[in-house]
Protein backbone atom coordinates (compact mmCIF):
# COMPACT_ATOMS: atom_id res chain seq x y z
CA UNK A 1 0.00 0.00 0.00
CA UNK A 2 1.56 3.22 -1.28
CA UNK A 3 1.68 6.67 0.39
CA UNK A 4 0.57 9.65 -0.83
CA UNK A 5 3.41 12.53 -1.01
CA UNK A 6 3.42 16.00 -2.12
CA UNK A 7 6.37 18.15 -1.58
CA UNK A 8 4.20 21.83 -1.66
CA UNK A 9 7.31 25.08 -2.15
CA UNK A 10 5.61 28.48 -1.82
CA UNK A 11 5.50 28.90 -5.28
CA UNK A 12 4.19 25.41 -6.57
CA UNK A 13 3.83 21.95 -5.84
CA UNK A 14 6.56 19.88 -6.71
CA UNK A 15 5.68 16.09 -6.34
CA UNK A 16 2.46 15.06 -5.70
CA UNK A 17 2.39 10.77 -6.34
CA UNK A 18 2.16 7.77 -4.67
CA UNK A 19 5.99 6.31 -3.02
CA UNK A 20 6.47 3.29 -0.50
CA UNK A 21 8.41 5.47 1.81
CA UNK A 22 9.46 8.69 2.12
CA UNK A 23 12.69 9.74 4.66
CA UNK A 24 12.98 13.57 5.88
CA UNK A 25 15.26 15.68 7.78
CA UNK A 26 13.77 16.18 10.90
CA UNK A 27 14.84 19.10 13.13
CA UNK A 28 15.41 16.32 15.93
CA UNK A 29 17.18 13.93 13.13
CA UNK A 30 16.07 11.80 10.26
CA UNK A 31 12.63 10.51 10.07
CA UNK A 32 10.89 8.36 7.77
CA UNK A 33 6.98 8.34 6.64
CA UNK A 34 5.40 4.76 6.02
CA UNK A 35 1.60 3.80 5.12
CA UNK A 36 -0.14 3.58 8.43
CA UNK A 37 2.66 5.98 10.13
CA UNK A 38 0.31 7.42 13.13
CA UNK A 39 -0.30 11.35 12.85
CA UNK A 40 2.44 13.26 12.98
CA UNK A 41 3.55 16.61 12.53
CA UNK A 42 7.62 18.29 12.70
CA UNK A 43 9.56 20.77 11.79
CA UNK A 44 12.14 20.41 8.70
CA UNK A 45 15.82 20.90 9.28
CA UNK A 46 17.80 21.77 6.16
CA UNK A 47 18.63 18.60 3.53
CA UNK A 48 17.55 15.69 1.52
CA UNK A 49 13.60 14.13 1.40
CA UNK A 50 14.18 10.78 -0.64
CA UNK A 51 11.70 9.14 -2.19
CA UNK A 52 11.50 5.10 -2.44
CA UNK A 53 9.84 2.93 -4.64
CA UNK A 54 9.67 -0.40 -2.98
CA UNK A 55 13.63 -0.46 -1.16
CA UNK A 56 15.23 1.59 -3.79
CA UNK A 57 15.38 5.44 -3.55
CA UNK A 58 13.90 7.19 -6.68
CA UNK A 59 14.12 10.57 -6.36
CA UNK A 60 15.73 13.28 -4.03
CA UNK A 61 14.94 16.65 -3.12
CA UNK A 62 16.97 19.11 -1.38
CA UNK A 63 14.32 21.08 1.07
CA UNK A 64 15.27 24.34 2.84
CA UNK A 65 13.76 23.75 6.04
CA UNK A 66 9.98 23.45 6.37
CA UNK A 67 7.58 21.31 7.83
CA UNK A 68 5.88 18.36 7.50
CA UNK A 69 2.55 17.10 7.96
CA UNK A 70 2.15 12.86 8.13
CA UNK A 71 -1.13 11.35 8.46
CA UNK A 72 -1.86 7.06 7.75
CA UNK A 73 -2.45 7.72 4.21
CA UNK A 74 -0.03 11.20 3.52
CA UNK A 75 2.74 13.17 3.93
CA UNK A 76 2.60 16.88 3.06
CA UNK A 77 5.73 18.05 3.09
CA UNK A 78 5.90 22.11 3.20
CA UNK A 79 9.54 23.09 2.66
CA UNK A 80 10.56 26.68 2.72
CA UNK A 81 12.68 26.24 -0.50
CA UNK A 82 13.13 22.79 -2.52
CA UNK A 83 14.97 21.73 -5.23
CA UNK A 84 15.48 18.32 -7.46
CA UNK A 85 18.87 17.31 -6.60
CA UNK A 86 19.42 17.02 -9.81
CA UNK A 87 19.38 20.93 -10.18
CA UNK A 88 21.14 22.18 -7.85
CA UNK A 89 23.86 23.92 -9.10
CA UNK A 90 27.00 23.25 -6.55
CA UNK A 91 29.36 26.29 -7.62
CA UNK A 92 26.89 28.74 -6.63
CA UNK A 93 26.22 26.91 -3.34
CA UNK A 94 29.71 26.78 -2.54
CA UNK A 95 29.90 30.48 -3.00
CA UNK A 96 26.92 30.51 -0.34
CA UNK A 97 28.92 27.94 1.97
CA UNK A 98 31.74 30.60 1.90
CA UNK A 99 29.69 33.45 2.40
CA UNK A 100 28.14 31.88 5.44
CA UNK A 101 31.51 30.80 7.02
CA UNK A 102 32.93 34.24 6.74
CA UNK A 103 29.23 35.52 8.34
CA UNK A 104 30.32 32.74 11.12
CA UNK A 105 33.72 33.70 11.56
CA UNK A 106 32.68 37.39 12.03
CA UNK A 107 29.72 36.81 14.42
CA UNK A 108 29.84 37.86 17.66
CA UNK A 109 30.16 34.59 19.26
CA UNK A 110 28.42 35.89 22.83
CA UNK A 111 24.99 36.47 20.42
CA UNK A 112 23.71 32.50 20.79
CA UNK A 113 20.89 32.84 19.00
CA UNK A 114 22.64 34.39 15.97
CA UNK A 115 25.37 31.77 15.75
CA UNK A 116 22.54 28.98 16.31
CA UNK A 117 21.11 29.92 13.04
CA UNK A 118 23.95 30.52 11.20
CA UNK A 119 25.06 26.88 12.28
CA UNK A 120 21.57 25.64 10.80
CA UNK A 121 22.15 27.26 7.66
CA UNK A 122 26.00 26.10 7.06
CA UNK A 123 24.14 22.84 7.62
CA UNK A 124 21.62 23.21 4.97
CA UNK A 125 23.85 24.26 2.66
CA UNK A 126 26.76 21.68 3.50
CA UNK A 127 23.56 18.83 3.03
CA UNK A 128 22.71 21.05 -0.26
CA UNK A 129 26.13 20.47 -1.81
CA UNK A 130 26.16 16.56 -0.88
CA UNK A 131 23.18 16.20 -2.22
CA UNK A 132 24.27 18.06 -5.36
CA UNK A 133 27.27 16.26 -5.80
CA UNK A 134 25.79 12.71 -5.25
CA UNK A 135 27.90 11.43 -2.24
CA UNK A 136 24.91 11.58 -0.28
CA UNK A 137 25.13 8.60 2.23
CA UNK B 1 -14.58 74.21 -38.80
CA UNK B 2 -11.31 72.61 -38.25
CA UNK B 3 -9.25 72.86 -41.76
CA UNK B 4 -8.00 69.57 -43.06
CA UNK B 5 -4.68 69.45 -42.01
CA UNK B 6 -5.73 69.88 -38.06
CA UNK B 7 -8.04 67.02 -38.95
CA UNK B 8 -5.35 65.15 -40.54
CA UNK B 9 -3.18 65.47 -37.64
CA UNK B 10 -5.90 64.23 -35.13
CA UNK B 11 -6.79 61.30 -36.89
CA UNK B 12 -2.86 60.46 -37.14
CA UNK B 13 -2.42 60.83 -32.85
CA UNK B 14 -5.66 58.65 -31.98
CA UNK B 15 -4.29 56.04 -34.77
CA UNK B 16 -0.90 55.71 -33.10
CA UNK B 17 -2.63 56.10 -29.67
CA UNK B 18 -4.80 53.11 -30.29
CA UNK B 19 -1.46 51.28 -32.00
CA UNK B 20 -0.29 51.49 -28.20
CA UNK B 21 -3.33 50.86 -25.98
CA UNK B 22 -3.65 47.71 -27.88
CA UNK B 23 -0.30 46.75 -27.70
CA UNK B 24 -0.61 47.44 -24.26
CA UNK B 25 -3.95 45.05 -23.86
CA UNK B 26 -1.93 42.26 -25.22
CA UNK B 27 1.15 42.64 -23.26
CA UNK B 28 -1.45 42.55 -20.15
CA UNK B 29 -3.02 39.64 -21.66
CA UNK B 30 0.37 37.80 -21.86
CA UNK B 31 1.43 38.93 -18.02
CA UNK B 32 -2.23 38.21 -17.03
CA UNK B 33 -1.91 34.69 -17.75
CA UNK B 34 1.66 34.18 -16.47
CA UNK B 35 0.29 36.07 -13.35
CA UNK B 36 -2.93 33.67 -13.06
CA UNK B 37 -0.92 30.74 -13.28
CA UNK B 38 1.71 31.74 -10.45
CA UNK B 39 -1.72 32.67 -8.26
CA UNK B 40 -2.88 28.94 -8.86
CA UNK B 41 0.42 27.35 -8.13
CA UNK B 42 0.86 29.04 -4.81
CA UNK B 43 -2.85 27.90 -3.73
CA UNK B 44 -1.56 24.49 -2.49
CA UNK B 45 1.08 25.80 -0.01
CA UNK B 46 -1.64 28.70 1.41
CA UNK B 47 -4.37 25.19 1.93
CA UNK B 48 -1.88 23.05 3.37
CA UNK B 49 -0.58 25.96 5.54
CA UNK B 50 -4.08 26.45 6.64
CA UNK B 51 -4.75 22.84 7.47
CA UNK B 52 -1.85 22.54 9.37
CA UNK B 53 -2.30 25.60 11.30
CA UNK B 54 -6.27 24.37 11.90
CA UNK B 55 -5.04 20.92 13.60
CA UNK B 56 -2.55 22.50 15.74
CA UNK B 57 -4.74 25.29 17.18
CA UNK B 58 -6.89 22.41 17.75
CA UNK B 59 -4.66 20.56 20.02
CA UNK B 60 -3.53 23.81 21.70
CA UNK B 61 -7.16 24.67 22.36
CA UNK B 62 -7.51 26.05 26.29
CA UNK B 63 -4.05 25.99 26.81
CA UNK B 64 -3.01 29.64 27.35
CA UNK B 65 0.24 31.56 26.25
CA UNK B 66 -0.84 32.00 22.68
CA UNK B 67 1.49 33.75 20.34
CA UNK B 68 0.43 38.16 19.82
CA UNK B 69 0.67 36.77 15.75
CA UNK B 70 -2.44 34.42 16.62
CA UNK B 71 -3.81 36.04 19.85
CA UNK B 72 -3.19 39.93 18.96
CA UNK B 73 -1.82 41.82 21.79
CA UNK B 74 -5.19 41.84 23.46
CA UNK B 75 -5.79 45.90 22.64
CA UNK B 76 -7.68 47.39 19.46
CA UNK B 77 -6.37 50.90 20.02
CA UNK B 78 -3.70 51.66 17.26
CA UNK B 79 -4.39 50.19 13.58
CA UNK B 80 -1.90 49.12 10.98
CA UNK B 81 -3.29 48.76 7.34
CA UNK B 82 -1.54 47.59 4.13
CA UNK B 83 -2.98 49.03 0.92
CA UNK B 84 -1.53 46.77 -1.90
CA UNK B 85 -1.60 48.43 -5.40
CA UNK B 86 0.53 48.36 -8.48
CA UNK B 87 3.57 50.60 -9.21
CA UNK B 88 2.46 51.42 -12.92
CA UNK B 89 -1.08 53.40 -13.22
CA UNK B 90 -3.12 53.42 -16.64
CA UNK B 91 -5.14 49.92 -14.81
CA UNK B 92 -8.55 51.80 -14.87
CA UNK B 93 -9.73 51.76 -11.50
CA UNK B 94 -7.73 49.62 -9.81
CA UNK B 95 -5.30 51.71 -7.77
CA UNK B 96 -7.96 54.11 -7.16
CA UNK B 97 -10.37 51.83 -5.93
CA UNK B 98 -7.94 50.81 -3.12
CA UNK B 99 -6.61 53.94 -2.77
CA UNK B 100 -10.61 55.09 -1.85
CA UNK B 101 -11.32 51.75 0.16
CA UNK B 102 -8.37 52.67 2.44
CA UNK B 103 -9.45 56.26 2.34
CA UNK B 104 -12.64 55.50 3.96
CA UNK B 105 -11.17 53.01 6.66
CA UNK B 106 -8.46 55.55 7.34
CA UNK B 107 -11.36 58.09 8.31
CA UNK B 108 -13.56 55.60 10.03
CA UNK B 109 -11.29 54.06 12.19
CA UNK B 110 -9.94 58.09 12.86
CA UNK B 111 -13.51 58.32 13.95
CA UNK B 112 -13.67 55.30 16.11
CA UNK B 113 -10.98 57.30 17.95
CA UNK B 114 -8.20 54.84 16.71
CA UNK B 115 -4.94 55.70 15.70
CA UNK B 116 -3.63 54.17 12.18
CA UNK B 117 -0.56 53.61 10.79
CA UNK B 118 0.18 53.18 7.18
CA UNK B 119 2.42 50.44 5.28
CA UNK B 120 1.43 51.33 2.06
CA UNK B 121 2.96 48.36 -1.09
CA UNK B 122 3.11 50.05 -4.27
CA UNK B 123 4.10 53.13 -5.68
CA UNK B 124 0.42 54.42 -6.83
CA UNK B 125 -1.13 53.70 -3.16
CA UNK B 126 1.90 55.38 -1.50
CA UNK B 127 2.31 58.51 -3.55
CA UNK B 128 -1.52 58.93 -3.13
CA UNK B 129 -1.63 58.22 0.74
CA UNK B 130 1.61 60.72 0.79
CA UNK B 131 -0.51 63.88 -0.41
CA UNK B 132 -3.15 63.57 2.85
CA UNK B 133 -1.34 60.93 5.61
CA UNK B 134 1.90 61.82 4.82
CA UNK B 135 2.24 61.93 9.29
CA UNK B 136 0.73 58.17 9.08
CA UNK B 137 2.85 56.27 6.89
CA UNK B 138 5.43 54.20 8.95
CA UNK B 139 7.25 52.16 5.70
CA UNK B 140 6.73 51.82 2.57
CA UNK B 141 7.49 49.33 -0.36
CA UNK B 142 8.07 49.85 -3.86
CA UNK B 143 8.54 48.02 -6.57
CA UNK B 144 6.96 44.51 -5.71
CA UNK B 145 4.98 43.65 -9.04
CA UNK B 146 7.52 43.50 -11.33
CA UNK B 147 7.59 40.38 -13.58
CA UNK B 148 8.12 37.96 -11.25
CA UNK B 149 7.11 37.82 -7.69
CA UNK B 150 9.70 36.36 -5.36
CA UNK B 151 8.49 34.70 -2.12
CA UNK B 152 11.48 36.51 -0.41
CA UNK B 153 9.10 40.27 -1.25
CA UNK B 154 6.57 37.89 0.91
CA UNK B 155 9.20 37.09 3.10
CA UNK B 156 10.57 40.52 3.97
CA UNK B 157 7.28 42.27 4.75
CA UNK B 158 6.18 39.96 6.75
CA UNK B 159 9.33 40.18 8.85
CA UNK B 160 9.02 43.94 8.96
CA UNK B 161 5.51 43.31 10.47
CA UNK B 162 6.31 40.69 12.83
CA UNK B 163 9.03 42.98 14.29
CA UNK B 164 7.31 46.08 14.72
CA UNK B 165 4.24 43.71 16.10
CA UNK B 166 7.03 42.85 18.49
CA UNK B 167 8.02 46.62 19.45
CA UNK B 168 4.16 47.04 20.27
CA UNK B 169 3.63 49.65 17.43
CA UNK B 170 -0.15 47.90 16.57
CA UNK B 171 -2.03 46.01 17.55
CA UNK B 172 -4.20 44.84 14.28
CA UNK B 173 -2.91 44.56 11.15
CA UNK B 174 -5.13 44.17 8.14
CA UNK B 175 -4.20 44.27 4.17
CA UNK B 176 -6.59 46.32 1.63
CA UNK B 177 -5.76 44.51 -1.34
CA UNK B 178 -7.89 43.91 -4.69
CA UNK B 179 -9.31 40.15 -5.15
CA UNK B 180 -9.01 38.85 -8.29
CA UNK B 181 -12.80 37.62 -9.06
CA UNK B 182 -12.28 37.78 -12.53
CA UNK B 183 -10.66 39.15 -15.56
CA UNK B 184 -13.42 41.76 -15.42
CA UNK B 185 -13.34 42.69 -11.78
CA UNK B 186 -11.51 43.08 -8.67
CA UNK B 187 -13.05 43.98 -5.62
CA UNK B 188 -10.82 45.66 -3.29
CA UNK B 189 -11.57 43.53 0.19
CA UNK B 190 -9.22 43.88 3.77
CA UNK B 191 -7.98 40.82 5.11
CA UNK B 192 -7.41 41.09 8.64
CA UNK B 193 -3.76 39.20 9.48
CA UNK B 194 -3.01 40.35 12.96
CA UNK B 195 -4.82 38.66 15.14
CA UNK B 196 -5.25 35.75 13.09
CA UNK B 197 -9.04 34.83 12.54
CA UNK B 198 -8.44 31.37 12.99
CA UNK B 199 -12.03 30.29 13.69
CA UNK B 200 -13.60 27.19 15.50
CA UNK B 201 -14.77 25.79 11.92
CA UNK B 202 -11.57 26.04 10.35
CA UNK B 203 -10.13 23.95 13.27
CA UNK B 204 -12.15 20.78 13.02
CA UNK B 205 -10.29 17.73 13.78
CA UNK B 206 -11.27 14.48 12.41
CA UNK B 207 -12.71 12.79 15.26
CA UNK B 208 -11.91 9.31 14.08
CA UNK B 209 -8.47 10.26 13.26
CA UNK B 210 -5.64 9.21 16.11
CA UNK B 211 -4.09 12.03 18.19
CA UNK B 212 -1.71 14.34 16.48
CA UNK B 213 2.30 13.84 17.65
CA UNK B 214 4.14 16.69 17.62
CA UNK B 215 7.79 16.91 16.97
CA UNK B 216 9.18 19.38 18.85
CA UNK B 217 5.97 20.91 20.78
CA UNK B 218 3.18 22.79 19.72
CA UNK B 219 4.21 25.66 21.22
CA UNK B 220 7.43 25.93 19.18
CA UNK B 221 5.53 24.31 16.02
CA UNK B 222 3.47 27.41 16.76
CA UNK B 223 5.81 30.20 16.73
CA UNK B 224 7.39 28.72 13.53
CA UNK B 225 4.28 28.46 12.07
CA UNK B 226 2.69 31.44 12.22
CA UNK B 227 5.36 34.07 10.95
CA UNK B 228 5.52 31.34 8.00
CA UNK B 229 1.92 31.59 7.54
CA UNK B 230 1.77 35.76 7.62
CA UNK B 231 4.17 35.73 4.66
CA UNK B 232 2.14 32.99 2.80
CA UNK B 233 -0.70 35.39 2.88
CA UNK B 234 0.71 38.69 2.20
CA UNK B 235 2.46 35.84 -0.65
CA UNK B 236 -1.22 34.90 -2.00
CA UNK B 237 -2.60 38.70 -1.75
CA UNK B 238 0.45 39.70 -3.43
CA UNK B 239 0.24 37.24 -6.30
CA UNK B 240 -3.90 37.73 -6.69
CA UNK B 241 -3.15 41.78 -6.73
CA UNK B 242 -0.43 41.41 -9.31
CA UNK B 243 -3.27 38.94 -11.63
CA UNK B 244 -5.75 41.76 -10.58
CA UNK B 245 -3.54 44.34 -12.22
CA UNK B 246 -2.91 42.92 -15.28
CA UNK B 247 -6.72 41.55 -15.67
CA UNK B 248 -7.78 45.23 -14.64
CA UNK B 249 -5.21 46.86 -17.41
CA UNK B 250 -6.58 44.87 -20.01
CA UNK B 251 -9.70 45.48 -19.64
CA UNK B 252 -8.94 49.03 -18.96
CA UNK B 253 -6.87 49.24 -22.41
CA UNK B 254 -9.74 47.02 -24.54
CA UNK B 255 -12.24 50.00 -23.37
CA UNK B 256 -9.40 52.41 -24.84
CA UNK B 257 -8.61 50.62 -28.51
CA UNK B 258 -12.63 50.53 -28.73
CA UNK B 259 -12.73 54.01 -27.91
CA UNK B 260 -9.97 55.17 -30.24
CA UNK B 261 -11.90 53.32 -33.23
CA UNK B 262 -15.07 55.35 -32.55
CA UNK B 263 -12.67 58.27 -32.25
CA UNK B 264 -11.13 57.30 -35.48
CA UNK B 265 -14.55 56.89 -37.61
CA UNK B 266 -15.86 60.31 -36.51
CA UNK B 267 -12.80 62.21 -37.40
CA UNK B 268 -12.59 60.43 -40.49
CA UNK B 269 -15.97 61.57 -41.56
CA UNK B 270 -15.81 65.47 -40.36
CA UNK B 271 -12.39 65.38 -42.17
CA UNK B 272 -13.94 63.74 -45.54
CA UNK B 273 -17.71 65.93 -45.00
CA UNK B 274 -15.20 68.98 -44.88
CA UNK B 275 -12.74 67.61 -47.81
CA UNK B 276 -16.33 67.31 -49.44
CA UNK B 277 -18.05 70.67 -48.64
CA UNK B 278 -14.41 72.51 -49.65
CA UNK B 279 -14.75 70.75 -53.12
CA UNK B 280 -18.32 72.26 -53.46
CA UNK B 281 -17.30 75.37 -52.26
CA UNK B 282 -14.20 75.74 -55.13
CA UNK B 283 -16.88 74.36 -57.98
CA UNK B 284 -19.15 77.11 -57.19
CA UNK B 285 -16.97 79.69 -57.27
CA UNK B 286 -15.05 78.29 -60.67
CA UNK B 287 -18.83 78.57 -62.17
CA UNK B 288 -20.02 81.46 -60.91
CA UNK B 289 -17.03 83.02 -62.00
CA UNK B 290 -17.15 81.39 -64.96
CA UNK B 291 -21.08 82.74 -65.62
CA UNK B 292 -20.11 86.36 -64.67
CA UNK B 293 -17.87 86.66 -68.03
Amino acid sequence: MPIKVEIISPEKVLVSRDVDMVVMPGEEGDIAAMPEHAPMMLLLRGGIVTLYDGETPKERYFVGGGFADMTPTRCTILADEAVPATEISIDEATARLEELTEAWGAADKTDVARLEGLMAKIQSVQAEIDAGSGNHP
Amino acid sequence: MASLKELRARIGSVKSTRKITSAMKMVAAAKLRRAQSHAEAARPYAAAMRQMLGELAGAMAGQDGAPQLLAGTGNDRVHLLIPITSDRGLAGGFNSNINRTTKLTIRRLQAEGKTVKLLPVGRKGFDFLSRDYADLIIDHVIGVGGKEIPFSAASDLGAKITKRLENGEFDVCTVIYNQFRNVMSQVPTPLQLIPLGLDATEAKPDPDAAQYEFEPDEQTLLERLLPRNLQVQIYATLLESAAGEQGARMTAMDNATRNAGKAIDRLTQTYNRTRQTNITNELIEIISGAQAL
